[in-house]
């Protein structure tokens, strides 16, 4: 990989990034059914049950998804990062055309940080508190790009002041802890950003965050993520960030991807009931206050025994029989890149008639979908109906 | 300036001092000062460096001299602590046994705080076979009261009867450290495997850090303060179980606190001061070891103030 032609595409297309096809351009990463589950006591833990993924350079890719929904599992596993005891991974993961599951530790290792890099969710824990913030940008720096002490110093300075960090030079020899929670988060991002990684993965960065710093956080990955013309997996719980940021998004629900579009198509054209599930929890500012906020009855299921159907079905308001049955494939939608698993998919009239259906039955979770009323979802929780769905294994198809 | 004057009042009579001072103002916790209290153990452990170096030339009667004397008592002219059985002078006895006590004491912990760190630190890292064989070995090591140990090992290690004085006392650091090690040992693992949990450790490796810089550089020096604070009540330890098998005839020839403490035993109705100068002894210096322990942590630790 010559840094000359890099920095000739983040010189020429500063504004225009997609717009220069050079050699780097095309598929960075390629993730073909990715299984990764964990071996515990219970049973065997499936976190991802075949996800196939693709990514260029230069693009952002939002996976997004409720806790539990082996979204950071996925982004750990890509990297290969989770250990080997208790961890078993198969399918193909390629990055830049090589295969990592088969690469050995020692040549992964120095893959990690100058081919891919990782910011964490926690600052507060993702930073050694008793190491100096200049030393933990700088080892990084020193190992892989093998600089001399100044050298080192300086890059680190140029990179602190690149995520806007006021006053750089006097921040390597402070600790962690004398850091602000949003400032924190910048050093941890200059420091996965400090070898030049050409794809980053962004681990729900600002969940730990305070909201007004949020934007700042999101704002700057982004910048960073234009300027080096990176590849970012950003993953996250809260579609309102992905919104704006991201050209292709990716709904996990149980594992699985249940829909990915790019990320005006999915806006536009809701297939998977998840996904709708998803973006009407998001309070919306034009609401009347004290609005009941929308939720999503029940929790996601136990992996160790996933529903034998359509995983989202014991919570979905469209659920039939089919659904608790028969697990639906990915397929394609009307618009090319847009793939959702549903058998009554949003915005059809097959969508619709099971809404009815279910609405008709009084399936709770279509009560409370249509009417997003206090009233409705108190009464489905009094009847014990709407976390009900919540007992995972056994599909609730009986009390309709 | 009060907050560093409540910290410092507050850390030493805090036992628990980790989980114990949550709440405390950040930065300033930092500068936690002596108190009057810990200059006066800083000055007990100095005066016992001092003694320990430099007992031969300090004016005192030779200790192994047994002089035809009446028996003196506690603060007689010229021998200020007396003399013991065959009339020898106590003062010049105890800071003579300063010397192989603390070197006794100090040693051994740090056979403990290398070799058991060392374990302890691969065993909480790592999650293979050998980390849980270590583990094991800890286990069983501890499963022997500590005495009984160290006496045994002593016994083993000793051999044959016409051991020199240096020898005696190399076998007792080494049985001293090995029963110590598994305490150090089980400590480090405890702390290694919360500490190799968080996030920066797997932000390390997603930089490509290789395990033993992980180990060494990102995980140890989270470590250390807790492997430190128990080190120093180890040396504290050591210094009693020394005295304790030189009680139980295992003890070293030289003079030492522990060797005095034995001799003295059988005379302790009529004259106790022959075992109470040696006990007073060490008992100030595990109180100062103690005490400055918990203030070292409380000052070095920065992560007291992130708490």
């Amino acid at each position: 990989m010559s840094t000359d032609s890099t920095t000739a595409a983040v010189g020429r297309g500063r504004r225009r990034v997609l717009t220069a096809p050079d050699s780097h351009a095309g598929t960075l990463l390629e993730v073909d059914d990715l299984r990764t589950s964990f071996v515990t006591p219970r049973g065997v833990v499936t976190a991802v049950d075949g996800v196939s993924l693709s990514l260029e350079r230069g693009r952002t890719l939002g996976v997004v998804g409720e806790s539990g929904s082996g979204k950071s599992v996925l982004a750990r596993s890509i990297m290969g990062l989770l250990g080997n005891r208790n961890v078993r991974r198969s399918g193909s993961v390629r990055y830049a055309g090589q295969e990592l599951t088969e690469l050995n530790r020692k040549d992964l290792r120095s893959l990690w940080g100058t081919g891919m890099a990782m910011v964490f969710q926690d600052p507060m824990t993702s930073l050694n508190p008793v190491m100096k913030i200049g030393r933990q940008l700088t080892e990084g720096l020193r190992r892989h790009l093998d600089m001399s002490k100044d050298d080192a110093n300086a890059t680190a300075v140029e990179l602190l002041s690149s995520v806007g960090i006021p006053e750089p030079e006097r921040r390597l020899s402070q600790y962690a802890h004398e850091l602000s929670g949003g400032m924190r988060q910048r050093v941890t991002i200059a420091i996965a950003l400090a070898c030049g990684p050409k794809l980053l993965f962004a681990d729900e960065p600002t969940t730990a965050l305070d909201v007004t710093v949020q934007a700042q956080i999101l704002n700057l990955l982004q910048a960073q993520q234009h300027e080096r013309h990176m590849a970012m997996v950003l993953v996250t719980h809260d579609l309102g960030v992905v919104a704006g940021r991201t050209d292709d998004i990716a709904v996990m629900y149980a594992g699985q991807i249940v829909e990915t579009a790019p990320t005006r198509t999915l806006f536009a054209n809701v297939r998977m009931p998840y996904t709708e599930a998803l973006l009407k929890s998001i309070p919306k500012l034009e609401q009347p206050s004290h609005t009941r906020l929308q939720i999503i009855g029940g929790r996601p299921p136990d992996l160790i025994s996933p529903p034998a159907g359509c995983r989202f079905s014991p919570r979905c308001p469209y659920a039939q029989d089919k659904c608790r049955t028969e697990q639906p494939p990915l397929i394609e939608a009307e618009q090319p890149g847009h793939l959702f698993r549903c058998w009554f998919p949003v915005g059809t009239d097959a969508g619709r008639e099971a809404f009815e259906r279910n609405l008709a039955a009084g399936v709770p979770a279509a009560i409370a979908a249509r009417t997003g009323d206090a009233a409705a979802v108190e009464l489905a929780d009094e009847r014990g109906l709407a976390t009900q769905t919540s007992t995972t294994d056994t599909a609730p198809g009986s009390n309709a | 300036m009060a907050a560093p004057e409540t910290t410092t009042a507050a850390a030493p009579t805090d036992p628990g001092l980790a989980s114990a001072s949550p709440g405390e103002a950040p930065t300033v916790a930092k500068k936690a000062k002596l108190g009057f209290g810990g200059w006066l153990a800083l000055a007990w452990l100095v005066a016992i460096v001092i003694m320990a170096l430099f007992a031969s030339f300090l004016p005192l009667e030779d200790p192994a001299r047994s002089a035809f004397r009446p028996r003196l008592g506690m603060f007689s002219d010229g021998n200020i602590f007396g003399t013991d059985t065959n009339g020898r002078d106590v003062l010049a006895r105890v800071v003579h046994g300063t010397r192989v006590s603390v070197l006794i004491g100090f040693a051994s912990v740090s056979i403990g705080m290398v070799v058991g760190g060392a374990l302890g630190l691969y065993a909480g890292y790592f999650r293979n076979r050998l980390a849980s064989t270590i583990s094991w070995l800890f286990d069983i090591l501890l499963s022997f009261p500590a005495i009984v140990l160290a006496l045994s090992l002593v016994a083993v290690l000793a051999g044959g009867a016409e051991s020199s004085d240096t020898q005696k006392n190399m076998v007792i650091i080494l049985a001293l450290g090995i029963v110590s090690v598994p305490l150090l040992g089980r400590i480090t693992r405890g702390t290694t495997l919360t500490w190799s949990q968080r996030e920066f450790v797997t932000a390390a490796r997603s930089l490509g850090a290789k395990d033993l810089r992980i180990m060494v550089r990102e995980v140890l020096p989270n470590v250390l303060p807790a492997m430190f604070s128990l080190a120093l009540l180890s040396v504290a330890v050591s210094i009693v179980a020394e005295g304790s098998l030189a009680v139980l005839g295992a003890g070293t020839n030289s003079v030492s606190w522990g060797s005095m403490i034995a001799g003295g035993r059988s005379d302790l109705q009529r004259i106790p001061h022959v075992v109470m100068v040696p006990s007073a002894f060490i008992f100030f210096t595990v109180l100062a070891l103690n005490y400055l322990g918990d203030i070292a942590r409380a000052r070095f630790d920065v992560r007291e103030s992130i708490l």
